[in-house]
């Protein structure tokens, strides 16, 4: 008997564990957000500052380190009325398949001009090259202005987040606040990551 | 995969057969492990921080600009390669030959930083608050109350009131730092403005570095 091996069942019970990787599950679903998809990359500086950003009603300004700026907006109605009355405004007829797609675009930089052609890419296409354009903003062709400006008509309780670079030229930044002053915007809210507060 | 066993061992017939019931989980752990993955890499768990600030209108001239203590006044001035430079008061005509009204500072919190400087002048807003917050930590007030108070003590009288104004050299992390030291020091008036062919021939007269282009193209324009 004692000679014999004992056979020894090499079943183990998954239940602990599968609680433990459904409480997980829970944790993760139940906090976090889902990541934003951005045409660049950009890495904001470091603040103090601990507000945070509101949850809904964002309308966002991604400035890259070369001053190209991107923005989006975080309801899919609102986009669509935005490239409707940018439409108008500069006398160009978007097709409704065409409003659709700008609809599901998570963030957009391409001159109105080339918007018809941008649309018509194939979306492995739109993400190669938005990287190229970026929203004109500088001070004969100001269509960053125009954004903005439609975007606060079809919904005035947007909030607006700048999101920049930590090395884009100052310059860029004047510009872009100088526009925003224009249209009187003059609350915004800069995207930051959070550092210490150093003790004083 | 469920497995049922019969129990070997249950003797006799008639007896009630035992069954030992064992569910086998581990593919339910993969699968839980998978999408823990997917979320993982998939979502951010923080929101991100924002700094809010507030510009003044264009087309309204700001009174409280205009009728600031000289005394009270501290312009920051964002220069090339992440350096910063101050002149308290305000600017004269002889102060651009002479070599100390502007100083070299930096960020980091030394002696020789704004952060030393804004710290020294503002001591009694920065004491008042102090005090209040351990208040707020001893649960004597609530959070509402601090805020307010808060407020109330931004509003002295002899804090200095700082003017920040960046040089088309510098970069946006400068801003940012300049604001951030605000937020330390407990400033309760602060702007960003646009710098002014004084403060660039200022620079010019420190550090020799160029900053004389910078007029030039504002003038052509």
């Amino acid at each position: 008997m004692s000679n014999k091996i004992k056979k020894k069942s090499t079943f183990i019970d998954m239940t602990a564990m599968s609680d433990v990787t459904v409480l997980l599950l829970t944790f993760f679903m139940l906090t976090s957000t889902f990541v934003q998809k951005e045409p660049v990359q950009v890495n904001p500086p470091q603040s103090v500052s601990e507000i945070k950003i509101p949850e809904t009603n964002i309308v966002s300004v991604l400035i890259e380190p070369n001053g190209k700026v991107f923005m989006s907006l975080d309801k899919q109605p609102d986009r669509r009325d935005v490239l409707q009355k940018m439409g108008e405004f500069y006398k160009i007829e978007f097709t409704p398949e065409e409003l659709k797609k700008f609809e599901l675009l998570p963030s957009f930089g391409v001159p109105i001009r080339g918007m018809k052609e941008f649309l018509a890419l194939p979306t492995e296409e739109q993400d190669r090259i938005i990287m190229d354009y970026g929203i004109p903003c500088d001070s004969l062709n100001n269509e960053f202005k125009e954004w903005m400006r439609n975007s606060k008509i079809v919904n005035k309780d947007l909030s607006i987040a700048i999101k920049a670079d930590h090395a884009t030229p100052y310059p860029m930044i004047r510009d872009i606040m100088n526009t925003l002053q224009d249209l009187r915007e003059n609350r915004y809210n800069l995207i930051t990551s959070l550092k210490d507060m150093p003790e004083i | 995969m469920a497995e049922i066993q019969e129990n070997s061992d249950s003797g006799k017939r008639g007896k009630q057969k035992k069954f030992n019931v064992r569910v086998d989980f581990t593919p339910m752990v993969d699968m839980n492990m998978l999408l823990i993955t997917f979320f993982m890499l998939c979502t951010t768990m923080s929101k991100p921080q924002t700094m809010e600030i507030a510009m003044p209108r264009k087309d309204v001239i700001d009174d409280d600009l205009t009728l600031v203590k000289e005394s009270n006044a501290v312009t920051i001035l964002l220069g090339k390669d992440d350096k910063v430079y101050y002149y308290l008061g305000r600017l004269q005509e002889e102060d651009y030959e002479s070599p100390d009204k502007l100083k070299e500072a930096n960020f980091s919190g030394d002696e020789n930083s704004i952060r030393a400087l804004l710290l020294g002048r503002n001591r009694e807003v920065v004491q008042q608050i102090k005090d209040l917050k351990t208040r707020k930590e001893n649960l004597e007030i609530a959070d509402s109350t601090y805020k307010k108070e808060v407020t109330e003590i931004k509003k002295n009288k002899d804090a200095p009131r700082v003017s920040i104004k960046a040089s088309d050299f510098s970069n946006y992390k400068n801003l940012i730092d300049a604001l951030d030291e605000m937020h330390i020091c407990n400033i309760g008036v602060y702007a960003i403005e646009d710098i002014t062919a004084g403060d660039l021939r200022l620079l010019e007269n420190l550090t020799g570095g160029g900053y004389e282009k910078q007029t030039e193209t504002e003038v052509k324009q």
